[in-house]
């Protein structure tokens, strides 16, 4: 009965966590248009949710696997296979259309998933290690398959280019692919019977286990999860930027980790949420931008960013402990 | 338990300043006197030694996975052919200054003729490449000059001046009569060439007919197809009259193109600067171009290994003056400082555009 | 706050996989690191034999050069995994020193000031890692990833982009010399002074021993006596220190200042300390291991380099390394459990 009476207090103070990140970019927004009202010019606007969505795609896979106590370093690494990958494809078979592509990038992420979870669960490998290892292999595979070659916009058919730039009822693809991987995502974690159980897993791994939580299961769907995600927002790249080359992606980790993180997704696991993790993805684009049209020196992002990080665990800690503290006061009154 | 870390962390610190202050003195910046050049091979040009057969001719450009430096180093490849040498190719995967030092170390261990590099970061090759010349392997660099103290020559595209002043030319043209705001999409804010374009871009644009011309920012998308992307979006935002994106690299013109293409401002900004003509087709025949520029990357290649060739059999030394002969190319004569130039650069427009496949 | 301190490390004890009967078995029969250091001396032969040019010591001084900032940074790095902690930002704490060096340069500063002075500044560079994660609590993992961007991106607050190349000739020079001009290079002074060092107070010491104990359990360990948060916090301090020194000799050794050196590197030298047969959650490893897994990576790349395979493959065996460093540990105790079961199984059943 004490899991009931100890869920209602944390979620309110997690609920004050991600309302901190819209804050902090209702803030940035409106101190940025002030300067410059072309900020929120209806171009501008599509700007950054475009560049957001690729990350936001790859920040609901990160951010599931996070929440399970794990990290999947490969991610920038699975974006460029699979890049590569359906350029490839797309270039020699010109006639193929785009949902063969989103589910060519989708299976190529899972396998490389699927790799990393079987690793992690049956080698006893720790994700840290498994995920930073095919870090390198799948880039390496990438470059000894692409050797110097490199797929040009002139090279892929028409309307897997203009599929970054279309739009459904005035929202681009790409933006609405993002949104509807963050809602599924954010309904899984919050609604299901296995979002819930992820939690758990993250919580206490060896209690997962003895409450009968198909663990392994589960795992492997976390682990697939983030490969396929990154995966498709690998197809999401080759359409937006058109060049795809074998370094595609490179570094992309820490980004997606980087966004995780200020998105209130602890790195122990446990808690945080997918849409908190999509906020970062956007808190940290717009910054990049804002930065930009504010004619800011852009060497302080990365320096701000790294700030932002360490501000965002902070506070984390900080509701962590004062959980914590009225926990205790709750089990003394008992 | 407190005295051992502090134990450890004097005992590393004492260590470390015992390294660090092993040659003791006090040189600072003004008292220092860099004599750390090579040693040039004084041996005489005898300009009419034949041209040795076998010759091991390696290419390092910045990185491979670079489409412009793939034409290049094809070009390089068939100089190298015709001239019934050994042709090899090596690179980074990424364009950092440091990564090229193990690759050339590499080359050095492989007793090569010729290393063709193109320098990631003028000074960090260098002494490297003085360790190979030592090596008497012959050092040309192409594309980007290393220091002038250690390589024999540069092959350079084309005169400082000629690109700067077409540059601006081109800005010109495109703006219109009325002139207008132009940006500066360049790869990495210390980038060799691009920097001494954009200089004389500058001190070009002080002349009466540029008047109306007014370069408002110059942006560095670092040669990234991604960040030059975002570069481009931020240009427009922060300016929103801009006439002109000047490009004077092809991963940033072929970016900033994409981005103009894909965007309301199709039409109303014009790209311009640098670029592949495979890579900005595209971009001709929707119209975002309507022109820009490059040399014949393959022939920054094909010279580069002939210079290399004439120099490992004793035909030149580097010297100014010296003459070779570089196959189809013709005769080349080399400039002040070990230059050669390659030549005026061509101009593609929709209308040409089609009889060129690099 | 003591409370807040454990969080970290007691979270980590029930990942450990559940071989605690085993382990002795493993560690006899099946310890990596000294399965590394065999397999580094046959690399290092076969590769003296089979490739040209390998077993030089012009290549000698190349593959020291080479490994000098990997196997420097591995040092403090070895054992703040050991404690069960990480610190992702030192290539970033390189990358600022760089910086500072060639803006202090540009100052005017005398050359000899400014070396320890970036020592130091790598210091404080540990100092904010060490407060934030053992006065706060803050997990290492994500505190290091956020400082890794922040120092980085200061690097390049203060450098740009451009490069600082004008450092004085017998700085750099001494870098990249040898002892009299002979097949042994300057730096590998420095690498076995620091290695000596660090190798002593590792396994020689209590506070070594103090290392593991937290590793282990980092609760039981504070318990009996050991101060674990000051540990740590003096672990990051004397990680930065070296980031700070590896910073200078890259600087020098290439004699450019950029913000962007070393970019990176982190990846490796987590790499190398791990396929040194490290554990990644601590309380286990050997620094002769870890040396053997740099000097491994370092020759495999070199020999292949030589024998014109792509550097591409090697980010294939790199990975496939540092994965098998760990798996085969684990089946060789999965299998050898297996077998003991069924010997008792068939014991019982007779």
């Amino acid at each position: 009965m004490t899991t009931l009476s100890l869920h209602a207090p944390a979620k309110n103070l997690l609920k004050t966590r991600e309302l901190g990140i819209v804050l902090a970019l209702a803030l940035l927004i409106a101190y940025t248009a002030i300067d410059n009202p072309r900020f929120l010019s209806g171009q501008s606007i599509r700007d950054n949710l475009l560049n957001t969505a690729i990350l936001a795609v790859m920040a609901t896979g990160q951010a599931v696997v996070v929440i399970t106590r794990n990290i999947d370093l490969s991610v920038g690494s699975v974006l460029g296979i699979s890049a590569f990958t359906v350029a490839t494809m797309m270039s020699a078979n010109p006639g193929l259309p785009m949902i063969v592509a989103l589910l060519a990038g989708l299976a190529v992420g899972a396998v490389a998933g699927l790799v990393n979870g079987v690793l992690v669960r049956f080698g006893k490998v720790p994700a840290l290690v498994v995920t930073l290892g095919t870090l390198y292999i799948y880039r390496g595979i990438t470059y000894s398959w692409a050797g110097g070659s490199q797929v040009n916009a002139d090279e892929l058919p028409r309307h897997f280019l203009t599929f970054a730039n279309d739009n459904l009822l005035g929202i681009p693809w790409l933006v609405l692919i993002a949104l509807i991987v963050v809602g599924t995502g954010s309904l899984m974690m919050r609604n299901y019977r296995v979002g819930r159980e992820l939690y758990a897993m993250g919580s206490s791994p060896a209690a997962a286990e003895l409450a009968g939580i198909k663990v392994a299961r589960n795992l492997l769907g976390a682990f697939v999860l983030s490969g396929a995600l990154a995966g498709l927002a690998g197809v999401l790249y080759a359409a937006r930027f058109g060049t795809v080359d074998a370094a595609a992606g490179n570094g992309m980790e820490l980004n997606v980790v980087a966004a995780v993180v200020v998105g209130g997704v602890a790195v122990f696991g446990g808690s945080g949420s997918v849409w908190g993790a999509a906020l970062g993805a956007l808190l940290l684009t717009v910054i990049g931008s804002a930065l930009a049209v504010l004619d800011i020196n852009q060497f302080w992002q990365q320096a701000i960013v790294g700030a932002l990080i360490i501000l965002a665990i902070c506070a984390d800690r900080l509701v962590a402990v004062r959980i914590a503290r009225s926990l205790r006061k709750r089990d003394a009154h008992v | 338990m407190l005295r051992s870390p502090r134990t450890l962390l004097s005992v590393t610190s004492a260590a470390l300043l015992v390294a660090g202050l092993a040659a003791c003195g006090g040189t600072t910046k003004d008292s220092n006197t860099n004599s750390g050049s090579g040693t040039q091979a004084s041996a005489a040009a005898d300009p009419n030694a034949a041209v040795k057969e076998g010759l091991k001719i390696a290419f390092l450009p910045k990185q491979l996975n670079n489409p412009y430096s793939d034409v290049e180093t094809g070009g390089g490849k068939v100089a190298v052919d015709e001239l019934k040498g050994e042709y090899k190719l090596v690179g980074p995967n990424d364009a950092s200054a440091s990564s090229q030092v193990s690759y050339i170390n590499t080359l050095i261990q492989q007793q090569q003729d010729v290393i063709v590099v193109a320098a990631n970061d003028p000074n960090a090759v260098c002494p490297s490449l003085n360790q190979a010349r030592a090596a008497k392997i012959k050092v040309i660099t192409f594309d980007s000059d290393a220091s002038k103290d250690c390589r024999d020559a540069f092959i350079n595209q084309a005169t400082t001046e000629g690109i700067g002043q077409s540059l601006a030319k081109m800005a010109l043209e495109q703006a219109g009569s009325d002139g207008g705001e132009i940006a500066v999409l360049s790869a990495t804010p210390n980038a060799t060439n691009q920097n001494s374009w954009i200089e004389v871009m500058k001190t070009e644009l002080k002349k009466p007919e540029y008047a109306k011309l007014k370069l408002v920012k110059v942006a560095y998308g670092n040669d990234d197809d991604q960040k030059s992307f975002q570069e481009a979006q931020g240009l427009l935002q922060s300016y929103p009259n801009l006439k002109v994106i000047v490009a004077p690299t092809t991963v940033g013109i072929a970016a900033g193109a994409r981005y103009i293409s894909s965007s309301s401002y199709k039409g109303k900004v014009a790209v311009t600067g640098l670029g592949l003509p495979n890579q900005m087709r595209e971009y001709v025949k929707d119209g975002t171009v309507t022109k820009f520029a490059l040399w014949n990357p393959a022939d920054i290649g094909y010279l580069a290994a002939f210079a290399g060739a004439a120099m490992a059999s004793g035909q030149i030394t580097g010297a100014e003056g010296e003459k070779f002969k570089a196959g189809k190319l013709g005769e080349y004569t080399i400039g002040k400082d070990g230059e050669i130039v390659l030549g005026p650069p061509t101009e593609f427009t929709k209308d040409n555009i089609d009889q060129f496949n690099f | 706050m003591s409370d807040t301190l454990q969080k970290s490390s007691d979270i980590d004890l029930d990942k450990r996989p559940e071989n605690g009967r085993a382990t002795a078995i493993k560690s006899r029969l099946t310890s990596w690191d000294s399965i590394i250091l065999v397999l580094t001396v046959l690399v290092l032969i076969v590769a003296s034999f089979s490739v040209e040019n390998f077993g030089t010591s012009r290549n000698f001084t190349f593959m020291v050069l080479d490994l000098l900032p990997i196997i420097l940074i591995a040092l403090p790095m070895t054992m703040i995994i050991v404690t069960g902690e990480i610190d992702l930002s030192v290539a970033s704490t390189l990358g600022l020193t760089s910086s500072m060096m060639g803006w202090l340069w540009n100052q005017g500063l005398s050359i000899e000031t400014i070396i320890p002075l970036c020592v130091v500044i790598g210091a404080i560079c540990g100092v904010v890692n060490g407060f934030l994660i053992t006065g706060l609590g803050l997990p290492s993992l994500a505190v290091t990833i956020g400082t890794l961007a922040l120092y980085r991106g200061l690097a390049f607050v203060v450098l740009g982009d451009g490069a600082v190349a004008d450092f004085p000739w017998n700085y750099t020079g001494w870098v990249t010399g040898t002892i009299g001009g002979g097949a042994v290079p300057n730096v590998l002074i420095l690498i076995v002074v620091l290695a000596l060092i660090f190798g002593i107070v590792q396994h020689a010491t209590p506070f070594g021993r103090s290392l593991y104990a937290i590793g282990a359990n980092a609760q039981a360990a504070h318990f009996s006596g050991i101060r674990v948060a000051r540990t740590k916090f003096w672990l990051y301090v004397v990680s930065g220190a070296v980031a700070g020194l590896v910073g200078v000799l890259w600087t020098l050794r290439y004699s450019s200042a950029r913000a962007d050196n070393g970019s990176g590197l982190e990846l490796a030298v987590v790499a190398a300390v791990l396929l040194g047969g490290v554990s990644i959650f601590g309380g286990k490893g050997s620094l002769p291991g870890v040396l053997a897994g740099v000097v491994l990576l370092t020759a495999l790349q070199n020999a292949l380099r030589l024998e014109d395979v792509s550097g591409q493959a090697l980010n294939i065996v790199t990975g496939s390394l540092l994965v098998l460093s760990v798996l085969l540990p684990n089946i060789t105790t999965a299998v050898r459990g297996n077998y003991h079961r069924r010997r008792l199984r068939q014991a019982a059943s007779r």
